[in-house]
């Protein structure tokens, strides 16, 4: 799973959809990958707009890895060649092999083996309804009990 | 400028829908002066040579473009239209190296008789010598005897006339030797379901793959059209219901590489393969926003399988279920519930979903079912955000499919949805009643149970 797809993902849920909570997903324990790739400016340039900066900041800054800027660049900034093959490297190259993706507002883990995340609900997540006592066991990501399994 | 362009005959119903594709992808005005769909010839209005080789170049069901020097029922008349049309320019080709071909469809020339056709181009006065390979200048003579609809297999005899001739100049050839390369049968991970190399490279041609764009599938099962978009440079990425369809049986057995990976490593494309993930396009964990150049895909029909969507059918226990202290959701192995789904359902997530995602004049590419009798004609769904750009059938025995391409409408427009159809049939509860079309495929041909019934009843 690369790091430029969890930037167009969140929740699965459906009632997370419009709570901010759920939006970027957090990872857990994620063990990452570094692969090189040959470098597409032309991709780079056409999806910076579409990022959602604030969420890339984020999740590089969960991750660990060294403080993107704070603004998403634009006008002179896209003509840093450095600057676009770091984005390259951090959006495409970087993949996490094995790990979860939690929402903030559910608690819901999505596993993530081999590079390959599960966004399939159980039943009574699939449904609109959320009954109360879900929400309330899953409302602390860090206390959830489920996450050493 | 005029041009001809030289067809492959396959795919009819594609054939200009691909063309126009090209040049809307391209940005130049075509037009088209004849197009005739039993023959190879089509004669086009393009600006000039540049964007013929634009909108050519991407092709994969022309074989090739010509700059179109002269056309005529009878050789009289073809000399005739050479002269008018291109007399001042003879004298830049005099010292050019070239080549004289001459072919014929739907019937045929003895060597002789074709030798006499290109002497009788001499008054074209070119001094340059001529070359067999690589000339500097290739001009062709192509003759339409008429296909002969009775069998149109077989060439018509010699000695008829053909009922068109043209003349032309070689500008460039299309991309049609590329289906050989993608070919199924030379393809690393494949299933029965992978469509074909030449259909997917001209869904993707429909779609506009190209170069920095970002392209997803739905229903990605073997990846087959992620492999088509990159190879005209877009990113892909897919996700599928079931993650065994593209995780593949060498990674799921024996921990090797993911069967989609293994194709895109194949065909040397790797950095253009972006990711694949298990979801439900009802509950797909994308988020809603305009950031897809494009969508393709091929849903599933219900024919071979029933239509399944994460969920339970009503009735049925809808807790959380909890073994062991764990929730079961979270233990190995869980497998999520699915039910039955609506295949008129499923065409409108999926519209809803394009709206949703496609960034403005962004293009859906969508396979889906009709079928050749009037009484089984599907409507082809229509959304008040996209615009149909063009619908192509490619016919079978007893069925047929079409690719229906739309384009994401700029906010503020809308088209006119009156034609489509408005029907929401989530609430079924099983494939049958859900699906019009398994339905009345199953109605025309039922399931052969008469075998196996007959031999058990006699042992």
């Amino acid at each position: 799973m690369k790091l430029i797809t969890v930037n167009f993902l969140t929740c699965a849920v459906k009632g997370c959809k419009t709570a901010a909570a759920s939006y970027p997903l957090h990872f857990r324990d994620a063990e990452l990958e570094l692969q090189e790739l040959e470098f597409q400016p032309e991709f780079i340039l056409n999806i910076i707009p579409r990022i959602d900066w604030e969420a890339l900041r984020v999740m590089a800054n969960e991750l660990g890895f060294p403080k993107i800027p704070d603004t998403k660049p634009e006008g002179d900034a896209l003509k840093d060649e450095q600057l676009l093959k770091e984005l390259h490297r951090l959006l495409l190259e970087t993949q996490v092999v094995e790990g979860r993706l939690c929402c903030g507002n559910c608690g819901h883990e999505y596993m993530i083996k081999e590079g390959i995340a599960n966004f399939l609900l159980p039943s009574h997540l699939g449904l609109i309804f959320l009954s109360v006592k879900l929400v309330l066991d899953f409302a602390d990501p860090a206390q959830s009990k489920y996450t050493k399994v | 400028m005029e041009y001809l362009i030289r067809f492959a005959q396959a795919h009819e119903s594609f054939r200009q829908a691909e063309i126009q594709a090209l040049a809307d992808l391209a940005g130049v005005k075509l037009e088209f002066i004849h197009y005739d769909k039993n023959s190879p010839f089509c004669t086009i209005r393009l600006p000039d040579e540049a964007a013929a080789r634009a909108v050519i170049t991407r092709s994969i069901i022309a074989k090739d473009i010509f700059e179109l020097w002269g056309q005529g029922t009878n050789f009289d008349e073809v000399y005739a239209d050479v002269r008018r049309r291109t007399e001042d320019r003879w004298a830049q080709y005099r010292d050019s190296s070239f080549r004289f071909t001459i072919d014929s469809f739907a019937g045929k020339r003895s060597s002789e008789k074709k030798r006499e056709i290109i002497q009788s181009f001499s008054f074209l006065g070119f001094k340059g010598p001529i070359r067999m390979k690589n000339p500097d200048q290739d001009f062709w003579v192509f003759e339409d005897y008429g296909l002969d609809l009775n069998s149109p297999g077989t060439p018509r005899p010699e000695g008829q006339e053909p009922k068109i001739i043209y003349f032309g100049r070689w500008i460039a050839n299309s991309s049609r030797d590329v289906v050989n390369k993608y070919d199924l049968k030379k393809r690393r991970y494949i299933s029965t379901t992978s469509m074909d190399a030449e259909l997917t490279l001209i869904t993707a041609n429909m779609a506009h793959a190209a170069p920095g764009k970002l392209f997803y599938d739905p229903f990605v099962g073997t990846g087959s059209f992620l492999v088509a978009m990159s190879h005209f440079g877009a990113e892909t990425f897919g996700s599928d219901i079931d993650g065994r369809s593209f995780r593949g049986k060498e990674m799921m057995e024996r921990g090797g590489t993911m069967g989609v990976l293994s194709n895109f490593q194949q065909y040397d494309m790797v950095g253009k393969f972006m990711d694949v993930f298990t979801s439900d396009l009802t509950n797909t964990p994308l988020r809603s926003a305009q950031f897809l150049d494009g969508i393709i895909c091929d849903p599933p029909y219900g024919i071979r399988e029933g239509l399944r969507v994460l969920g339970r059918r009503e009735g049925l226990r809808n807790e959380e279920v909890i073994i062991d202290g764990v929730p079961a959701h979270y233990r190995p192995g869980y497998i999520a519930p699915k039910k039955p789904y609506g295949f008129e359902a499923m065409l409108n997530d999926i519209l809803n979903f394009a709206v949703r995602s496609l960034v403005t004049n962004g293009r859906l590419a969508m396979w889906m079912p009709t079928a050749n009798d009037e009484e089984v004609e599907l409507a082809v769904p229509m959304h008040p955000n996209l615009e149909v750009v063009n619908v192509s059938v490619q016919p079978f025995y007893t069925w047929s499919r079409r690719l229906i391409t739309y384009r994401r409408l700029p906010e503020g427009q809308v088209s006119d949805v009156s034609k489509g159809r408005q029907k929401l049939d989530a609430q079924g509860m099983y494939a049958d009643e859900l699906n019009e079309f398994r339905r009345k495929y199953f109605m025309k041909n039922p399931p052969d149970s008469s075998k196996s019934g007959r031999e058990s009843s006699a042992s």
